[in-house]
């Protein structure tokens, strides 16, 4: 009885790669085309705070003229990058939750199994992520046209980057809380502790010096918040405006908690052999 | 000049343990290529923390693993490669299509979408569900979901199959099927099958076996030899006879 002879080992080509990327957005998409809730509710929880909230504050907060604003705008136009931001925090928040839910299910082993780099795997994995929420960002930005917030043209172009970027961030350190979240009815604690705080202290809701004004505290808290710099490279990347300073800042959070994501599943160091992944 | 073939699976030495429970003692064994082994062991055994360091979801803290000679650690693409599994739990996404998830799989080994219909065609036809492709996962049967989940993990040719509780829920004949494909896959296909259950009657007198207890290897051979190395009339009461050896041990030790 002899057996087949084994391959010899080939490594991966570039096209190989490719292929592998392309089969974990295509998943992604996919899986995102079949929950049609989910789709709904990325694209109503926007539009709730656009259309009630927004209308509501107008005459409650004055927003003087700040850069990238060249005119007085109206609240509506204000808050469009903050919530364009809240899309693509949830849907990071959300695919993380996927990510522990995966990974209950098994899908997540699926994807560790492959003999691609696993760095690799996750950085696929966090593009795709990213590539579903520019969908639900242009789909909002698309209605809130309608609702007078009207940027440029070439804005909707120039603000595709600072999306790819902020989805980036966003992605990656939900990747890395979900690799400390041990269960799945866990999402409750991550709205309160994670989405929540990084929301309303930043300034997607109210320009900073608004904020300076009434507790110097909390705007040295907005100006750390990274989600506050991913709001601001929204903001002016959609007036055809390079904020640098929340570039830095985005470029230099992506990178951490991209990095602290792959040790976090790396096998040898990660978190999933110390917590034994459940069963034995 | 034709060099020997490494062993299909290679374990040395290996222990892990979840902080202060030991979970595996020093565990060592090689199985051949194209023989089918059972990891025989009662839940809490270690069946499954050894699958998870063999497919390197946890990383080894001692010992080392190989896979056709390809270091687990040092060379996990080359191992990896080589190896299909089938989890414990299920990992089909429910809302898309057979086919759609044969891709998937495909492209995390880096098979384009032209090869991959191919290949899935193939083996959708070796566990007889081939005209099964467009079918949504959620509409088959849990039987048909293992078999798609073995047509999967065999997609990218593997050499040494793992096979993790694979009967878990499934009917007297669904998994008296399974074993057949799996049987018959080692014997026509060549394909190394290492497959952990709990229940006994899953071995048969032509298979390999390692028991497995409270993390150390009681036991590897064919079942024969094992049988008549515990003078058991058969493989039950060899297994009861191994695991009560290791309880008389235990409570000698403690007196």
């Amino acid at each position: 009885m002899t057996a087949l002879p084994v391959p010899a080992p080939a490594g991966f080509s570039l096209a190989q790669y490719l292929i592998c990327l392309k089969g974990i957005i295509w998943r992604e998409g996919l899986r995102f085309l079949h929950q049609r809730e989910r789709f709904v509710s990325a694209l109503v929880r926007p539009l709730v705070w656009l259309f009630i909230f927004a209308a509501g504050f107008r005459q409650v907060l004055g927003v003087s003229i700040i850069p990238p604003y060249e005119t007085y705008v109206l609240y509506e136009v204000f808050i469009t990058p903050g919530l364009m931001a809240m899309i693509q925090l949830f849907n990071g928040m959300q695919s993380s939750l996927s990510m522990v839910y995966d990974r209950e299910m098994g899908n997540m082993r699926t994807l560790l199994v492959s003999p691609l780099p696993r760095w690799y795997l996750l950085s696929s994995k966090l593009v795709a992520g990213t590539a579903v929420s520019l969908l639900q960002v242009y789909a909002f930005l698309a209605i809130a046209w309608f609702w007078e917030v009207e940027p440029p043209w070439i804005g909707y172009l120039t603000v595709l980057p600072a999306l790819v970027l902020t989805g980036l961030m966003l992605g990656s350190l939900g990747m890395l809380i979900s690799s400390v979240v041990k269960q799945l009815e866990n999402f409750a604690g991550i709205m309160n502790f994670v989405i929540f705080p990084m929301f309303f202290a930043s300034s997607a809701l109210y320009p900073l010096w608004r904020v300076r004004e009434s507790s110097p505290l909390l705007y040295y808290v907005c100006e750390f918040n990274p989600f506050t710099h991913a709001v601001e490279l929204i903001r002016f990347a959609l007036y055809g405006q390079v904020n640098w300073l929340a570039l830095a800042v985005v470029v230099g959070c992506t990178a951490v908690f991209m990095v602290g994501a792959i040790i976090a599943y790396d096998p040898s160091r990660g978190f999933i052999a110390r917590r034994g992944g459940g069963d034995a | 000049m034709r060099s020997v073939q490494p062993s299909a699976l290679s374990v040395e030495g290996l222990s892990h343990a979840y902080g202060a429970r030991r979970a595996l003692q020093d565990v060592t064994f090689a199985i051949q290529p194209a023989t089918f082994t059972v990891l025989l062991g009662l839940n809490g055994a270690g069946k499954s923390t050894l699958f998870s360091l063999v497919t390197r979801l946890f990383g080894t803290q001692r010992g080392s693993i190989h896979i056709f000679g390809h270091d687990v650690a040092r060379d996990p693409g080359e191992a990896l490669r080589l190896l299909g599994v089938v989890f414990q739990p299920r990992t089909l996404d429910l809302d898309l299509s057979v086919g759609q998830n044969l891709l998937y799989h495909a492209a995390l080994h880096g098979i384009g979408a032209r090869d991959a219909r191919a290949r899935a065609d193939k083996v959708l036809g070796w566990i007889g569900l081939a005209d099964r492709a467009g079918d949504k996962v959620r509409d088959l049967s849990g039987g048909q979901m293992r078999r798609i989940e073995i047509a999967r993990a065999l997609l990218h040719e593997p050499r040494l199959l793992l096979l993790d509780e694979p009967t878990v829920g499934l009917d007297i004949k669904s998994r008296a099927d399974m074993l057949d494909h799996v049987r018959r896959l080692v014997a026509e296909e060549r394909v190394t099958a290492l497959w952990a259950t709990h229940l006994i009657d899953e071995v048969a007198q032509g298979d390999d076996v390692i028991v497995l207890h409270q993390g150390r290897l009681l036991a590897h051979g064919a079942v024969p030899t094992v049988v008549a190395d515990q003078d058991a009339p058969d493989i039950h009461a060899a297994f009861t006879a191994l695991i009560q050896d290791t309880a008389d041990e235990r409570s000698e030790a403690a007196t």
